[in-house]
């Protein structure tokens, strides 16, 4: 039985096959609408999220199967004072998969050594998010049709994005991959990240200051959201939180096959004016993170579509 | 020189870094055990100036040595047997460590789910990197950290 905790669980070419998975799955829906006929999904949330949470479930019911589950700590019984460990063994008797979002960090691993039913980490704090991940090199390689020869700009909160810190992980696998860091000086990327992950992979990248200036070369442009919640001082967070916008005027520098991401929400770093441009395909990733998130329950349920 | 009795069996730590003994003392966790120690701070040492040295008496199996390459892999650990050292051990970085430091990260699952084990695990051993096996958080081996 296998869990998901990290975007790193899967290898190379195991993702590979999530990927294509997901991709049959986008042209052939009705291929695998009874594929989980009679299997339950839990669906524990211990924080709100309403995309994650209705992702998961809607993954679910477009296999055939049922949900079950909580959307916050207050209404299970963690707010009696269960464990996780406990919890998880409760659910195991009630469910076949469960997906878990907890604030705690390493709260669905916790869950997984206590399992008897597969355990997908739907985000433990600031520490991981893999169906997010795996949502983004989903959306990539269909859009782009690659995973390497790629020049990324990462800009926004690079210093707690979670998401960013994820999808720089899985990308230095990929041959000829070059990151372009767009931070403001205060929310530039950590150093384990520069330090243990980019250069100890010898990977290419640089760290700039204005969008402008990254626009003309990329590929792909995954704008984040400044977290107000990772902020101790509002002060800070005022100052920070509209230090880049994308508008139209900017879309204008960018090359003609450049992709816009992002994780969402968005709030105002993204200007609604370019939602219309077809270069900004996040809402298109949301439709790829149910996709994605049907192949991860089949894969890990090992069920079998012929 | 202080003169302290031989062993007839049991382990000498030397080449502690002078003022851990007593660290070492609590994380082999000799306080809790019923044998002879003898804790030597501050000793002569052409090699360091000053150092730190504990004579354990006990049978050999009964130490957890490999807290010792955590807290410094450099200490020196004579194997005394019929009051003769027969072997050294030689320390490296244990690949896990279970129970002997505590995560600080406070918004790691260690700090509300109860009866879990600390486990951290051998992340980078040219820098002496440990994590958290939960939330990842780094920590320094004892000898890096000071």
């Amino acid at each position: 039985m296998r869990h998901l905790m990290s975007p790193l669980d899967f290898t190379v070419e195991e993702l590979d096959k999530l990927l294509n998975l997901a991709n049959d799955i986008e042209k052939n829906p009705e291929k695998y609408a009874h594929a989980c006929d009679g299997k339950k999904i839990a669906t524990l949330f211990y924080e709100p999220s309403t995309r994650t949470r209705l992702s998961f479930e809607a993954a679910m019911l477009n296999l055939g199967g049922s949900v079950l589950g909580f959307s916050s700590a207050d209404s299970s019984s963690a707010a009696k004072g269960e464990s996780v460990a406990d919890t998880i063994r409760i659910v195991s008797c009630y469910a076949d998969i469960c997906a878990m979002r907890h604030p705690k960090e390493g709260a669905p691993l916790v869950a997984s050594l206590k399992s008897s039913i597969p355990v997908i980490n739907a985000g433990d704090g600031g520490h991981q998010h893999p169906t997010q991940t795996l949502t983004d090199l989903l959306t990539i390689r269909s859009l782009k049709g690659r995973l390497d020869n790629l020049t990324i700009g990462l800009c926004g909160d690079l210093k707690f994005g979670r998401t960013v810190h994820s999808l720089i992980h899985a990308l230095v696998r990929y041959p000829n991959v070059r990151f372009v860091l767009i931070s403001p000086e205060e929310l530039r990327i950590p150093d384990y990240i520069r330090e243990d992950v980019l250069k100890r992979n010898n990977q290419d990248f640089r760290e700039v200051v204005r969008l402008e200036d990254a626009l003309p070369e990329l590929d792909l442009l995954y704008m984040t959201r400044v977290q107000k919640e990772r902020f101790f001082n509002e002060e800070d967070y005022v100052r920070m939180k509209d230090f880049y916008i994308l508008d139209k005027a900017k879309m204008k520098l960018a090359g003609p096959d450049m992709l816009v991401l992002h994780p969402l929400p968005r709030v105002n770093e993204i200007s609604v004016e370019v939602d219309d441009d077809p270069r900004a395909v996040y809402f298109k990733q949301v439709q790829y993170g149910v996709y994605v998130r049907m192949a991860l329950i089949l894969t890990l349920l090992e069920v079998e579509v012929c | 020189m202080l003169n302290v009795g031989q062993l007839n069996e049991g382990v000498v730590l030397d080449h502690i870094e002078a003022g851990k003994s007593m660290q070492i003392y609590r994380y082999l966790k000799l306080d809790k055990m019923d044998c002879c120690v003898a804790i030597i701070k501050n000793a002569h040492s052409n090699k360091m100036g000053k150092k730190d040295i504990i004579k354990v008496e006990c049978p050999i199996d009964q130490l957890d040595l490999n807290v010792l390459g955590y807290i410094d892999h450099k200490i020196t650990v004579n194997i005394i047997k019929d009051a003769r050292i027969v072997s050294k051990k030689v320390l490296s970085l244990p690949e896990q460590l279970v129970n002997i430091i505590t995560c600080k990260n406070p918004r790691c699952i260690t700090s509300i789910e109860q009866g879990l084990d600390q486990v951290f695990f051998l992340a980078d051993p040219e820098k002496e990197i440990y994590r958290c096996r939960y939330c990842e958080e780094k920590y320094r081996s004892m000898r890096r950290k000071s």
